[in-house]
């Protein structure tokens, strides 16, 4: 064993290596992405293979193929992800696997960055699937071990759910020297085994509901399950929250008995009436849904314990976002003596706000300007998605009416088209969102011969979560170069009635495309085509030439570009900021920006 | 256990400056956690490292009014932070301002001068560093971050000292920078 400085990710993914990982594949998302990426810049001899899909339900899809064939497969995506690969995890859930087959589903209490505080615990047990709940990198390492032995010995696929300060943190963690590699047995033909029909999946079902008292009862005595302490004051936590609770007890003046349950579902009955045992009161400390509150009263309620359950369902515990040292140090001290120092500051004055924003040269800025000129004074709806491009909501440019989730600007614009025809109904879309979930929504417009303009963002990238590749790039997670699978041949093959690529950074060109696709009608596709700053190099920098510059601050009144600022009353763009991109230029009436 | 709070804005290099503290703690024989700013603030917002170091670390996030230090790349990112200080703690602040990238757009007069005024009244171990100052000097602006350190592990309440910081320099940055940050590191 050898002491390494990672982060909760980096853990995840070593761990999942050590436990001799064959196929690893995942859809990039916030906080989950380098999990994978870590698994790839660990695999120099290429014995592991590693993919980006092209969403999180080809992801689960591939990894479970890989599972049947016996190899030991590990998918990773954020927690909106796994909505997206619910249909095929569901039907797994039945079906099981041979070799161990792991799903990261990373959840963001907060949210911090997503759009929804949903928790996979909750769907572990819709799906009826175990589901390991880390609470620190050292543990995620050692936990995601266990989960893939768990996985082979039960012929089930397993949940692991960090959350975004296990994934994010880093920790000192000891990973072992070597491992031994895990050998699939390859794909055994067997109908009743692999293929799903309505008697086998009864006969599934029968035994995955008998089989979860059994796993249930061994989670009692997992390792990562534990209680400690003693009194008539009972908590029980998981995840990072038992951090926060450990250290929010520090020097606590009162007995208290802790729980810690790492395996919500199937729920670690045995342990918890073990723990129930002699309490008046338990407070739970939970992150997101009450999971174990309610699995506390379920068992309360069929033993007749005389336990009072405390948490979020009675208000205990604030209902949604991020836990605290504080909170938890707030909830605990109205039933233990907790001594903690409260430094006492005066109020702070006013502080600038930081909101994030495109970034200087973010070519996304071209086109959202570019649009909003050609369509100006006509009725119009911005559709947006998840991506940097959400930001193109912030003023001064405005352009984002409507974001849902991966895919659904597309879709949402027709939708809108339905009840108001005569509006232009505009949908943005990222090149990595298009791929991912874009393609069925065109293909449903040209089908049903809806009136929308697509404008697919292609930046050559899946920026937001950090530049990884996707079709369109071309490049693999193997270090391949493969076909770049190209948007227009897509949009011209399933007959897209106008389809034009222009350079967003060309404000004449880009505009003068739209206006001809507005004035057409069925489904007008233009790609507006320039790479993201961050892979590509900077150009030439921009300077306001101060004797022509009548300081009307139309380029930063319009544009909102982070580089260009007032200096002394005068507009002047930063230089170290500046990428060339020129959209500037072409804003300003008096041709004052120049390179 | 040593509580640090770095806080600056997204690309100052805060990262960097929380590995080095974590690097020198292991080298000792300390446990570290660390807790990053990760996703969408990067792009020009607010960024955040919490790093403890020591025996017993629970919460991989500071509890606030536990920091023994804060060092603070920017006024106003020290003064929304204030909270995490414990009574007595050191403030280690880059005297220059960083405008929001909305400044010209909201009209904010934001210049850092309110929020040093409120650190020099409610502070009584504050240090302003003139960074840019010691940037200048070694010709490069992204030794900001080591000359902060520095300038923290001289209070010695960082629990790293000058030379551990040095050793970090050398063991976790590429050579070619080494003369560049050890220079910084003599002149905070």
């Amino acid at each position: 064993m050898s002491e390494r400085f990672l982060m909760g990710n980096e853990a995840i993914a070593l761990g999942a290596v050590h436990a001799g990982v064959n196929v690893v594949s995942g859809y990039p998302g916030t906080p989950s992405t380098e999990i994978l990426e870590t698994v790839a810049k660990n695999n120099k001899d290429g014995s592991v293979y590693v993919e980006w899909s092209v969403n999180e339900k080809a992801a689960l899809e591939v990894a479970a193929g890989a599972a049947y064939s016996g190899a030991r497969a590990l998918v990773t995506m954020k927690q909106v992800g796994l909505n997206v690969a619910s249909d095929p995890l569901m039907s797994l859930a039945y079906v099981g696997v041979k070799g161990g087959m792991v799903i990261v589903s990373a959840d963001d209490p907060g949210p911090i960055s997503s759009q929804t505080e949903q928790d996979t615990r909750h769907f572990a047990q819709f799906a009826k699937l175990p589901v390991f709940d880390p609470s620190s990198p050292e543990e995620a390492y050692e936990m995601i071990q266990d989960a893939f032995e768990c996985s082979e010995r039960y012929g089930t696929p397993v949940l692991f759910r960090p959350t975004t300060r296990v994934c994010h943190g880093c920790a000192s963690v000891n990973v072992k020297d070597s491992f031994e590699p895990h050998k699939p047995e390859g794909f055994v033909k067997d109908t009743m085994r692999w293929v799903i029909f309505p008697r086998t999946s009864y006969l599934n079902h029968c035994k995955i509901e008998k089989r979860d008292p059994v796993l249930g009862d061994e989670f009692s005595g997992y390792r990562f399950n534990t209680v400690t302490g003693s009194g008539r004051i009972g908590i029980a936590t998981h995840g990072i929250s038992y951090a926060y609770t450990n250290d929010a007890l520090k020097d606590c003046g009162s007995a208290y008995k802790l729980f810690k349950v790492s395996t919500p579902n199937p729920f670690p009955e045995r342990l918890a009436l073990g723990f129930l045992d002699g309490l008046d009161e338990v407070v739970c400390i939970e992150e997101l849904d009450p999971v174990i509150e309610r699995a506390l009263t379920y068992v309360c309620g069929k033993h007749h314990l005389n336990v009072k359950i405390r948490g979020k369902l009675d208000g205990t515990v604030q209902p949604a976002g991020e836990n605290t040292v504080e909170s938890v140090r707030d909830v605990l001290s109205e039933y233990l003596d907790l001594k903690y120092e409260q430094a006492d500051f005066p109020h702070p004055p006013e502080l600038p706000v930081r909101p994030p924003v495109l970034c200087a040269g973010c070519p996304h800025r071209g086109s959202f300007y570019a649009v909003k000129q050609a369509v100006k004074g006509r009725k119009a709806v911005f559709s947006g998605d998840i991506g940097c491009y959400t930001l193109g909501n912030a003023q001064p440019l405005d352009m984002v009416d409507t974001c849902l989730c991966m895919g659904a600007d597309v879709t949402i614009a027709q939708g809108i088209h339905r009840v108001e025809p005569d509006t232009l109904n505009f949908s943005f879309i990222g090149d990595s969102t298009f791929f991912a979930s874009g393609i069925t929504g065109v293909v449903n417009a040209v089908y049903n011969q809806t009136d929308i303009i697509l404008i697919v963002l292609d930046n050559s990238t899946t920026a937001m979560t950090g530049h990884q590749p996707h079709p369109g790039t071309g490049i693999t997670m193997m270090g391949e170069v493969s076909t770049r699978v190209s948007i227009e041949k897509i949009l011209n093959a399933v007959g897209c009635s106008y389809v034009k690529t222009v350079d967003p950074l060309d404000l004449a060109a880009a505009q003068a495309a739209v206006k001809e696709a507005a004035d057409m009608k069925g489904v007008r596709a233009i790609i507006m085509k320039s790479p993201c700053i961050a892979v590509t190099k900077p150009q030439q920098t921009y300077t306001v030439d101060a004797d022509k510059c009548i300081n009307c601050k139309k380029c930063i009144r319009e544009l909102g570009c982070p580089a260009i600022v007032l200096t002394g009353g005068k507009t002047t763009i930063e230089p170290g900021l500046c990428f060339g991109c020129g959209v500037c230029a072409q804003v300003c009436p008096v041709k004052a920006i120049n390179n | 256990m040593t509580n640090i709070l770095l806080c600056g804005v997204g690309g100052q290099g805060t990262v960097l400056a929380s590995k080095l503290i974590a690097f020198a703690a292991m080298e000792r024989g300390d446990s570290v956690r660390t807790s990053e700013t990760i996703g969408m603030s990067q792009r020009g917002g607010c960024v955040v490292s919490h790093v403890r170091a020591g025996k017993d670390i629970d919460s991989p996030m500071l509890p606030k009014g536990s920091a023994d230090i804060i060092i603070a790349f920017e006024p106003a990112e020290a003064v929304r932070n204030i909270s995490y200080l414990r009574k007595g703690g050191t403030v280690i602040v880059n005297k220059k301002a960083v405008k929001p990238v909305t400044a010209s757009l909201t009209g904010s007069s934001y210049d850092g001068s309110e929020a040093l005024a409120y650190l020099e009244q409610n502070v009584s171990r504050l240090r302003i560093l003139d960074g840019d100052d010691i940037c200048e000097k070694c010709g490069s602006t992204k030794v900001l971050n080591i000359a902060l350190l520095a300038a923290a592990a001289k209070t010695g309440e960082l629990g790293m000292t000058v030379d551990e910081l040095k050793n970090a320099i050398v063991k976790r940055i590429p050579r070619k920078f080494h003369e560049l940050n050890l220079k910084a590191v003599e002149l905070a």
